[in-house]
């Protein structure tokens, strides 16, 4: 900027200035985001994958949460009875060398296996085959909170705890956060744009809406995206014990009883596909993506805002060109904390007034713990779910109303209904919401 | 013992609320005092580190932890319990 015009800025009346920096951004804004939507390509999902407490791949995860089942349970690692928090949403019966060769689970710590299994099952389901020009206009964009917490975890006792002065020559390429990004794009030749975000408890919404941007702008073909997380380890829930905000037993999101949140692992990944290709291979088409939109609070690092994760849900639905009366389900960020509920539940009810009273909305954190910075990734399988099959998981552990969340959460045992527009919640740490907007085939 | 266990925690809430210990008073409760959810979660970690003790406290339900935080005379005589127990 020139002087001249810093000058003219500092000139002009407070109110004004507001004003104009309010227009400015909304046509900014609008000028991105592509509201005008010509040339935009549509963008459809035509993969899905995952690795959570819940099963190994979707089809277990689909019958968890249609079932209303927990998948969370007493933690099992080494150390765990120097923990106050010993309950989570563990992968149960995880052998990575079922999957992988010795060579690789030297390489990967478990988000990356997490991700490279949840990749396997997408982009088999998809069909798709990397090769040409295909190859060159994909990539990958996964969310992580903490990318290699078990690999900092176990290094960290051999250097202080053990007293060793030698650790693996490996560490540095496993506990990276965009370790999983780049096995991905080598195990399927993805030559595109591939990287990695962290956004604490959105990172996964963040990707994904970041991949949709990519494709509906026509930078990427097809982006496989999503995200995982693995801090179920001594190191990982021994800092959460440190907020005081994980309960002892058990999640129950909007529950009067709820008293915090619990931990989870895994991986949800999806192919993202530019809708004419998709269309001209003759993809089964598991849902469009049509909206997406990203606020910040801009006010406290832990404490969440209504109004930030309201701008974030009517963003997604502008950005969509979807009235709030269409949306028929949300899958809610709902921690089980007495914050996140409340703020979450305001903010539902100030973006869709009476019609908040007629959607429905669950966390199903209740059944597979909160999977941090993987956590909408999981989270949009209960989308799909709804969009496809006609069944809203439930939030499951609810015991109580409360006053504060009188919203149908859902509660307990999922529910038969035709939904045609849905959206998914993600509100981290840090005051950063990202909101996804899906509609029906 | 009780006087200088009052002293340390008045000590160490006076700071996290950045006042002088003579302005805490024991019937203040913790938002008299200027102190958020976040400040008491910061107070009770520094509690914890003064009198190596465990303090069940969780930030969900404060009302419904064995420790009462409603002001800051419940807060001492709670951590002198849990002193005395320790010993």
């Amino acid at each position: 900027m020139n002087a001249k015009k810093i000058k003219v800025a500092k000139q002009r009346k407070p109110g004004k200035v507001k004003k104009a920096t309010k227009f400015a951004r909304v046509m900014i804004g609008r000028a991105i985001m592509g509201k005008a939507n010509s040339g935009l390509s549509r963008v459809a999902i035509t993969g899905a994958g995952t690795v959570n407490a819940l099963g190994l791949n979707t089809a277990q995860t689909y019958e968890a949460m249609r079932e209303g089942r927990c998948g969370i349970g007493q933690l099992d690692f080494r150390d765990v009875e120097r923990l106050t928090i010993r309950i989570g949403g563990q992968v149960q019966g995880w052998k990575a060398e079922d999957h992988f060769n010795r060579q690789q689970i030297v390489l990967y710590d478990k988000f990356t296996q997490f991700t490279l299994l949840a990749a396997r099952e997408a982009v088999e389901q998809s069909g798709l085959i990397f090769d040409g020009d295909l190859g060159l206009m994909s990539g990958v964009i996964l969310g992580t909170a903490a990318g290699g917490v078990n690999t900092w975890d176990e290094n960290y006792r051999t250097v202080y705890e053990e007293g060793k002065n030698r650790v693996h020559p490996f560490v540095v390429p496993k506990l990276m956060n965009n370790a999983a990004a780049s096995h991905v794009s080598m195990e399927y030749g993805l030559l595109g744009p591939s990287f990695t975000v962290a956004t604490a408890c959105a990172s996964s919404n963040h990707a994904m809406g970041l991949a949709f941007n990519m494709i509906r702008s026509g930078s990427a073909k097809v982006v496989l995206t999503g995200g995982s997380e693995s801090m179920l380890c001594f190191g990982g829930v021994k800092a959460w014990e440190g907020l005081r905000v994980m309960s002892k037993d058990a999640c129950r999101p909007f529950s009067a009883t709820r008293n915090g949140m619990v931990q989870g692992e895994g991986a949800g990944i999806f192919v993202f596909e530019d809708w004419d290709h998709a269309v001209a291979r003759g993809a089964d088409i598991l849902a469009e993506v049509v909206g997406f939109s990203m606020s910040s609070d801009a006010q406290d690092i832990v404490m969440p805002s209504a109004i930030g994760a309201q701008r974030a849900i009517s963003g997604a639905m502008l950005d969509a060109g979807m009235r709030p009366e269409e949306v028929g389900y949300i899958n809610a960020h709902g921690t089980g904390t007495a914050a996140n509920d409340k703020t979450e539940c305001a903010a539902v009810a100030h973006a869709f007034g009476h019609h908040a009273d007629r959607l429905m909305i669950s966390s199903t954190k209740s059944m597979h713990g909160h999977l941090i910075g993987g956590t909408g990734a999981v989270e949009l399988l209960a989308c799909l779910m709804a969009l496809r099959e006609g069944v809203i998981a439930p939030t499951i552990g609810y015991e109580e109303p409360d006053p504060e969340c009188a919203l149908d959460v859902v509660p307990n045992v999922a529910r038969d209904a035709q939904v045609d527009a849905v959206l998914s919640n993600a509100f981290a740490f840090g005051g950063l919401n990202a909101v996804l907007a899906l509609r029906k085939v | 013992m009780t006087d200088n266990v009052r002293a340390r925690i008045i000590r160490i809430i006076a700071d996290q609320a950045m006042l002088e210990p003579e302005q805490v008073k024991l019937d203040m409760t913790p938002e008299d005092v200027g102190i958020d959810s976040l400040g008491l979660v910061r107070s009770i970690f520094a509690i914890e580190e003064e009198f190596d003790i465990s303090v069940p406290f969780n930030a969900n339900e404060p009302e419904k932890s064995d420790f009462d935080i409603s002001t800051m005379g419940s807060i001492i005589a709670a951590v002198e319990k849990l002193v005395a127990d320790k010993a």
